[in-house]
């Protein structure tokens, strides 16, 4: 992988980003509202990709309940913008505890009033919980699929009682940020979602910036070696169970923050975003893009999502074959996803079979090593 | 005591569904460790095998068997499910073996795929495509060993198909132009209807119990006993189990572990069919009816330890009267003068999706203390 691991230039670089900033803010110009909408919805989910990335591609957990998370995160903020745009209604609380009959602010919401709480409850809330929840299976050293299992049995958990739950949290209608209103401006309105549109975008390039910080030098490595050997890194004196814990709530607050920003663009947040499909389907954002690259989440959850847009739009019953035939694909053909595909050895051997390109010499570490001596 | 008796069957009813949906994969699971995320979709297609047989049981010259239909689908069902399996082994999880996550993955892929499938294409072709793979899958083996071994033997093969796809579109025209139902895809859920001797409800000791219950329990009866009967007392269940115990010394003692995985995947597939069978006495059944399940399959065979037929069937029933006694809120009516906080948080659960909660959170701490589920499996064996 490091051999073949493509340097660019600082000036490739430089430019590079400054197409990607300038695309950014062109874009609300460029695209129509529509389109532009569901590109920053999109962006937003790439931010939980990332943290299917982290704890997947390099810790090797493949968590099946990252819907809670996101869920979790949207609701936050949902419920901010209800509370505080519910100054006309009775009690001064969101309209749909009226129907219930519920006159009076469940306790846990109280601190959803200050919008500096709630900034910090979006990513610290589903942080806590996932951390909760990783320590209490961690700890019992269940991994692999019975991992998978169990967040996918929590994942459950939390669909059924947010479902269940008219009273507090309006059920399985949701909650609605649309007609809200922040900083005197209508959520759903055209230029809030612009700023949306930017936010998300900031957002999605600070969270890659952070997330590679994570998985760079030491923490890093120790999250490979549980990937690749967990008895060997716990005989070499670590434990596991901290760092599969930080990092799954690290995860989880990644999660909670895509949940948030997905939430006000799309403009409700219910208990659908826990459904058993949606939190498998972000994995498959990260396998298709390339697991352990973190690029790859990102590209892959905007393209996958933009993909099924355009395929839905064309042809809606088609869009199941296709990602079934996607998730088979990735997983016996391309296990190392496109990206990986295309930092590993994957263009050069396609480039092989047709004869276009010369082979390798039989030992390519010695190749290497030459040319670092020639240059001393 | 009519209110425990009451209890206490519901419960069981429950857990019955739970078992036999799980047997299979305590199969696919438990011994082969593979992750099928498409059992509940194996079930589906068992439930509408259900439907297929009822309707063309409806034509003229089946009709005076009818009443029978049930029993011919359980059997319909088993193959059907398993021919499915059986190609879904040899095609995609054989490659992934020794790599649960990606199984998962690709199974779930799988499921999708199966779930588009009954929605856009016509029962009565999706009949004769079953038709066809069981054809093309099971007539090269029962060749004579002299054709087998024959140089020849894929010509022979490659005509067998052609054969079964011919009579797969035969048998798919015919359903389609007798049973007009079948003709169209459609993506709405369909109903099964009981035949009329299984209406109705049966008395005994002054309790009335619904006799689709007591017969998916008869169900679910009669395919542990037959499961466990296979797996030891027949030649293919101890190769089977010791397949599961060491693979590596069971293929040098000549068993051949490709056979094994192949029978053994099919037996677990063939028993979500039979599920499915049960699974559409007890509602209607449409594209996603699998999915309301497989979770709960899987808590079971967690709960009761992987590779434990007993402890599948104790957790499928411990869960099913545990949920009955939540879901229903019983606890009150059995104690009915509780203190005060006590009966709010039962009645707070006594619901059928606050009982999932309740039990789901249940089983993550009973896994806190037992982390291997209630039977785990003895050895000395470094993890993994």
């Amino acid at each position: 992988m490091s051999l073949s691991k493509i340097k660019f230039d600082k000036k490739i670089v430089l430019s590079f980003w400054i197409i990607l900033i300038a695309l950014i803010i062109a874009a609300p110009t460029l695209l129509p509202v529509f389109r532009l909408n569901l590109l920053g919805r999109y962006l937003s989910l790439s931010i939980v990709a990332l943290g299917v990335d982290l704890i997947w591609g390099y810790t090797g957990l493949l968590s099946l309940g990252q819907g809670i998370f996101f869920a979790l995160g949207g609701y936050c903020a949902a419920m901010y913008l209800q509370i505080t745009s519910s100054s006309e209604f009775p009690n001064n609380i969101p309209e749909f505890f009226a129907l219930y009959g519920v006159e009076k602010l469940p306790f846990f919401w109280e601190p959803f009033r200050s919008p500096v709480f709630t900034f910090f409850a979006i990513w610290i809330i589903p942080a806590l919980v996932a951390g909760l929840i990783g320590f209490l299976v961690f700890r019992n050293r269940i991994k692999g699929v019975y991992f998978s299992i169990l967040t996918q049995a929590s994942l459950l958990v939390f669909f059924n009682f947010f479902n269940g739950q008219q009273k507090l949290i309006n059920g399985t209608n949701g909650l609605k940020t649309d007609v809200t209103q922040l900083f005197g401006q209508m959520v759903g309105s055209e230029s809030m979602q612009r700023i949306f549109f930017w936010i998300t975008a900031t957002i999605v390039i600070a969270a890659w910036f952070f997330a590679k910080w994570v998985v760079k030098g030491r923490f890093g490595n120790i999250l490979i070696g549980i990937r690749d050997d967990e008895p060997r890194v716990r005989f070499t004196g670590y434990n596991p169970v901290i760092f599969k814990t930080i990092i799954f709530s690290i995860a989880g607050g990644l999660a909670g923050i895509s949940g948030a920003l997905y939430t006000v663009q799309s403009g409700i947040v219910s208990p659908q975003f826990m459904t058993v499909p949606f939190s498998i389907e972000m994995v498959i954002w990260v396998a298709v893009g390339g697991r352990g690259t973190l690029l790859g989440a990102i590209l892959g959850a905007v393209f996958i999502n933009y993909a099924k847009s355009l395929v839905s739009e064309a042809l809606p019953a088609s869009w199941m074959f296709i990602q079934g035939g996607l998730f088979i694909l990735v997983v016996t053909a391309l296990p190392e996803g496109v990206l990986g595909w295309i930092q590993g050895d994957g263009p050069r051997n396609l480039l092989q079979r047709f004869g276009l390109k010369r082979k390798i010499e039989t030992y390519p570490s010695l190749e290497v090593n030459n040319k670092e001596g020639n240059n001393e | 005591m009519e209110l425990l008796l009451d209890s206490l069957f519901n419960g069981v009813a429950i857990g019955s569904v739970l078992l036999v949906a799980a047997l299979g994969l305590a199969i696919v699971f438990g011994l082969m460790g593979v992750i099928n995320l498409a059992h509940g979709e194996l079930m589906m297609l068992g439930a509408y095998t259900t439907y297929v047989t009822q309707l063309i049981f409806k034509l003229p010259i089946l009709k005076p068997f009818y009443n029978s239909y049930i029993l011919i689908s359980i059997f319909l069902a088993f193959i059907v499910s398993g021919v499915v399996g059986i190609l879904l082994e040899k095609t995609i999880i054989r490659k992934l073996y020794g790599s649960p996550l990606e199984t998962l993955l690709a199974t779930w892929g799988v499921s999708l795929i199966l779930q588009q499938f009954v929605r856009s294409v016509p029962l009565a072709y999706g009949t004769g495509l079953v038709i066809s793979l069981l054809i093309g899958l099971f007539l090269p083996t029962t060749f004579p060993s002299k054709i087998k071994e024959s140089i020849n033997f894929k010509y022979f093969k490659f005509s067998s198909w052609i054969f079964a796809s011919l009579t797969g579109v035969l048998t798919g025209s015919i359903i389609s132009s007798s049973v007009s139902k079948l003709s169209r895809a459609s993506a709405r859920n369909v109903d099964v209807t009981a035949p009329s001797w299984m209406r109705g409800q049966v008395e005994i000791i002054g309790t009335a119990f619904p006799k689709t219950r007591l017969m998916i329990i008869v169900i679910t009866l009669i395919s542990v006993i037959a499961i466990t009967l296979f797996l030891n007392q027949s030649a293919w269940g101890m190769r089977i189990r010791a397949v599961t115990q060491n693979r590596q010394m069971s293929d040098c003692l000549g068993i051949s572990t490709e056979k094994v995985d192949i029978i053994t995947f099919g037996i677990g597939s063939g028993l979500a069919g039979v599920a499915g069978v049960a699974v559409s006495l007890l509602g209607s059944v449409g594209p996603n009816v699998g999915g309301n399940y497989i979770v709960g399959c899987f808590m079971v065979v967690v709960l009761g330890g992987v590779g434990n037929l007993l402890g599948t069937v104790l957790a499928s029933f411990g869960i099913g009267i545990m949920t009955d006694l939540i879901g229903a809120g019983r606890l009150l009516s059995i104690w009915p003068d509780m203190p005060l906080p006590l009966s709010n948080t039962i009645n707070f659960f006594a619901t059928t999706s606050m009982a999932r909660v309740m039990i789901f959170a249940l089983i993550v701490i009973f896994l806190q203390f037992k982390p291997t589920g209630l039977f785990p499996q003895k050895g000395r064996m470094v993890e993994n």
